[in-house]
């Protein structure tokens, strides 16, 4: 039938009239990130100084490297709910390894690697094998991750010299090179690392591209020969990897493991990926997007927070800010 | 009964009906054939009210019904049973409920409150009176596709039903099955409703019908009870003279054998196919629509799985369990969907020309790169002539037969040695069209084992050296394309032996 034909109109790139809905969606996060960054600095000069900015990007660092991981579940158009649970499971083992094992650096990485592992292998046979929906499989993988974590510490903060059940105190000591991760500057490279490295794998690998094809029609690609069920899988783990780096990054920053540490920074993950979509016109997850998405948060948080805005009330201003990006990605899809 | 005068009906560069005069009368049933494209769907659109910009007039019991909308054609009766029943039904609400959804939404009034028990009782009372088992609480995911043809069957007549259309509706069935609807449209006969039945499949259209009416390009063409007229009558005016559609010359040196199937058979509708494909050859595959040629494109690819049977490529037996099976054993698919299965929309010419290929393109590290990729899309682009503003340009914009050319255009970025293509004209204007085969008899000239899938015999015949007739997922008869002709083909294609 002729009906296909007739309706593809060949958009030819003839000079297109300044539209303002297209520019805002490539550059609207940009722009308000300056704009915020303005009006902070206009209400509290304090604002722009670089021991402030230093403050921030530290305190972004952890959103950041859990966004990360799910910006590679999103880009195979997936979605992992389970990074949270993740980081505090990652959390909890590095800590118990050094205070309760008296474990040293190298053995308390790994354990929390390969806890991560696990996760991910378990995420990916649960949708690639038994077919279950992407976001049900990581929300129940989120509450049994959570519950396995708070299990493994029996429902107690972990910290040095605790009183273990039997009346002793926990011997371990943290390592204080372990301890360097979680501080300036440290603490900044490691993020910003992890952005370079996921953002030169979408986007500049094959593997990277392959994630694309399959986020964008998993059908072609599995006829294209792609082996969809096998990138689902890598997807998986890398996500809950960069989650145990962000909840040792954690465990390093707080030298604990408190319960349930890495749960709050699930929805700020979710959030800086989602507002990620669309900086510079991206329209697909990526990690510089992404990136920029937790700066915003940090920026909003920071600011906020100098302005004596109580912390109670933060929560309004995040989600609104994360549904107005949302909509700008969405209204923008029509 | 009913009758619609001198309907016209355009489409953007397209007249699909031109002056249709058609009528039914109550209590007969009338079948109604033409290939594809010939106009049956739309004229049948028209009287379900799903289209309001034809020409022409449509009486009802002699009185003018003008009919714009699908509520002004079920006030009339006029009730359509489409091919694709399961766009139709709510998969999760039982039998009553999808049988009574009419009445759940236009019938309710005031009430709010569903009356479960009446409810299921009207429609175990409809079922009955169709004589058809299924329990009216069973849920309707859980059928068979027969028994949801009866749901629907049943959902057309719980409101007054004067006239019934079926499109296709025998496609998807069983012998058994087939007979089960059969009895069930008699009765509807008996009770005075009109039924339009619409198939591909002459037998069972001289079995049932009393009346039939042939239409080709959106006109009617003849129409003729079924008692004084014949199948080869009929496919006779199916075809009338057909255009003289520009094919490439091609003559072929035929090599040695290049894949060789052996009874062949997937879970569903392939069953023990057994066929040929040699060096320079284009081999087609002739059979209606939902006979099971892409069922046999998909399969040989591993794209749906294989239950017995084997696959021997250049002598060697080869086990192929996904596309990526195939595609290293050099056989790759242009899917006939090219929107669900052949490209990415959201990605530009470039992805989509070289995602097949991305070890070529890769560096250490697995890093792209991107100039070498640029490079050869361009070159790509160049030589099959597909028209975009650049190679970043998203697929999404480029007209169908570009698109078709960049799914084709990923096969030929690598070495393949067998390609199959199913119904690759389709949706593509008459231009691209001779370019696309162009391309597929260049295959053939360097020595590539071609498959041709497509229902249109036009196609077939120009295009092939040789012919595999498949009708309901099997081969019924294999032909030189040089020594049949299109009645030949549609003879065996609609069911003849």
């Amino acid at each position: 039938m002729a009906t296909e034909q007739t309706i593809v109109v060949n958009k030819q790139p003839v000079k297109k009239p300044f539209q303002l809905f297209d520019w805002l969606y490539k550059y609207g996060t940009i722009v308000t990130i300056g704009i915020l960054i303005t009006v902070f600095t206009w209400a509290n000069p304090a604002f722009i100084e670089g021991e402030n900015i230093i403050n921030i990007l530290r305190s972004i660092s952890i959103v950041t490297i859990i966004a990360i991981g799910v910006t590679i579940s999103l880009s195979i158009n997936g979605f992992d709910l389970s990074v949270g649970s993740t980081a505090s499971l990652a959390n909890a083992i590095v800590i118990s390894m050094f205070v309760w094992y008296s474990q040293n650096i190298v053995v308390a990485l790994a354990a929390a690697l390969a806890a991560a592992l696990v996760v991910g292998a378990v995420n990916s046979l649960l949708i690639v094998k038994f077919k279950i929906p992407d976001m049900l499989t990581t929300l129940a993988m989120m509450f049994i991750i959570q519950g396995v974590a708070l299990t493994y510490t029996k429902g107690a903060t972990i910290t040095q010299n605790m009183v273990m059940p039997d009346g002793t105190f926990a011997m371990g000591t943290i390592s204080p090179v372990f301890e360097k991760i979680g501080q300036v500057p440290w603490i900044i490279i490691v993020m910003v690392v992890a952005v370079i490295l996921v953002h030169i794998f979408l986007s500049y690998t094959k593997h990277g591209r392959y994630m694309y094809i399959i986020g964008g029609n998993q059908e072609a690609a599995r006829l294209s020969g792609i082996s969809v069920n096998k990138y689902k899988m890598i997807a998986y783990l890398l996500s809950a990897v960069c989650a145990a780096i962000g909840g040792t990054v954690l465990a390093a920053r707080l030298m604990t493991a408190e319960i349930n540490a890495g749960a709050p920074y699930l929805m700020d993950a979710v959030a800086a990926a989602f507002i990620g979509f669309a900086v510079f016109g991206a329209g697909k997850p990526n990690a510089v997007g992404t990136f920029i998405g937790a700066v915003l948060i940090g920026i909003l948080q920071n600011g906020l927070v100098m302005m004596s805005v109580p912390y109670y009330a933060m929560d309004i201003v995040k989600g609104a800010v994360l549904a107005f990006a949302l909509g700008l990605t969405y209204y923008k899809q029509k | 009964m009913l009758e619609m005068r001198n309907i016209s009906i355009d489409f953007p560069g397209v007249a699909a009906l031109k002056n249709v005069n058609f009528h039914v009368e109550k209590g007969k049933i009338h079948a109604l054939i033409g290939a594809n494209g010939a106009g049956k769907s739309t004229l049948m659109k028209v009287l379900s009210g799903a289209y309001d910009h034809y020409r022409g007039d449509i009486y009802f019991h002699g009185k003018e019904a003008a009919i714009r909308s699908p509520k002004e054609a079920k006030q009339l009766g006029i009730q359509m049973v489409y091919q694709e029943v399961d766009t139709a039904l709510i998969p999760y609400l039982t039998v009553g409920e999808n049988i009574m959804l009419e009445k759940m939404i236009h019938g309710m009034g005031k009430k709010q409150l569903v009356n479960w028990k009446s409810l299921h009782r009207q429609a175990a009372d409809i079922l009955a009176s169709l004589h058809v088992a299924i329990s009216t609480h069973k849920r309707v995911d859980e059928l068979t596709l027969a028994e949801k043809q009866m749901v629907l069957i049943a959902r057309a007549i719980s409101d007054q039903c004067k006239c019934l259309i079926l499109d296709e509706p025998t496609a998807p069935l069983s012998q058994t099955e087939t007979e089960e609807l059969f009895r069930l449209i008699r009765l509807l006969k008996e009770k005075e409703v009109a039924v339009i039945f619409i198939s591909h499949r002459l037998p069972e259209l001289f079995a049932i019908c009393e009346e039939i009416t042939v239409m080709r390009n959106g006109e009617l063409v003849m129409k003729e009870e079924t008692s004084c007229t014949s199948p080869n009558d009929v496919i006779t005016q199916m075809l009338g003279k057909t255009l003289d559609e520009q094919y490439p010359p091609h003559q072929a040196s035929i090599g040695g054998t290049v894949l060789e199937v052996k009874g062949l058979s997937d879970a569903g509708i392939v069953k023990n196919l057994n066929i040929q494909v040699k060096k320079g050859e284009i081999v087609g595959i002739a059979g209606l629509v939902g006979a099971g040629k892409t069922e046999i494109c998909q399969t040989l690819f591993g794209a749906s799985p294989q239950t017995a049977g084997e696959m021997i490529v250049h002598g060697k037996k080869v086990n192929i369990a996904s596309p990526s099976d195939a595609v290293r054993n050099g056989i790759v698919l242009v899917p006939e969907e090219r929107r669900k299965g052949g490209m990415v929309v959201s990605e530009s010419v470039t992805t989509n020309l070289t995602v097949s290929n991305m070890k070529r393109f890769s560096k250490f590290f697995s890093l792209i790169d991107f100039k070498k990729e640029k490079r050869e899309a361009e070159n790509m682009v160049q030589r099959l002539g597909i028209v975009t503003p650049s190679t970043e340009t998203k697929v999404a914009n480029l007209s169908g037969g570009n698109q078709q050319k960049v799914v084709i255009g990923k096969w030929l970025m690598g070495e393949a040695d067998i390609y199959i293509f199913d119904e690759p004209t389709k949706g593509v204007d008459v231009g691209a069209k001779r370019e696309i085969f162009g391309l597929i008899t260049e295959l053939a000239k360097q020595g590539k084992g071609v498959i041709y899938a497509s229902s249109e015999l036009a196609d077939i015949l120009g295009m092939t050296n040789r012919v595999y007739v498949v009708y309901d997922g099997e081969v019924v008869k294999e032909m030189e394309t040089g020594s049949t002709n299109e009645a030949e083909i549609l003879y065996y294609s609609t069911g003849g032996r």
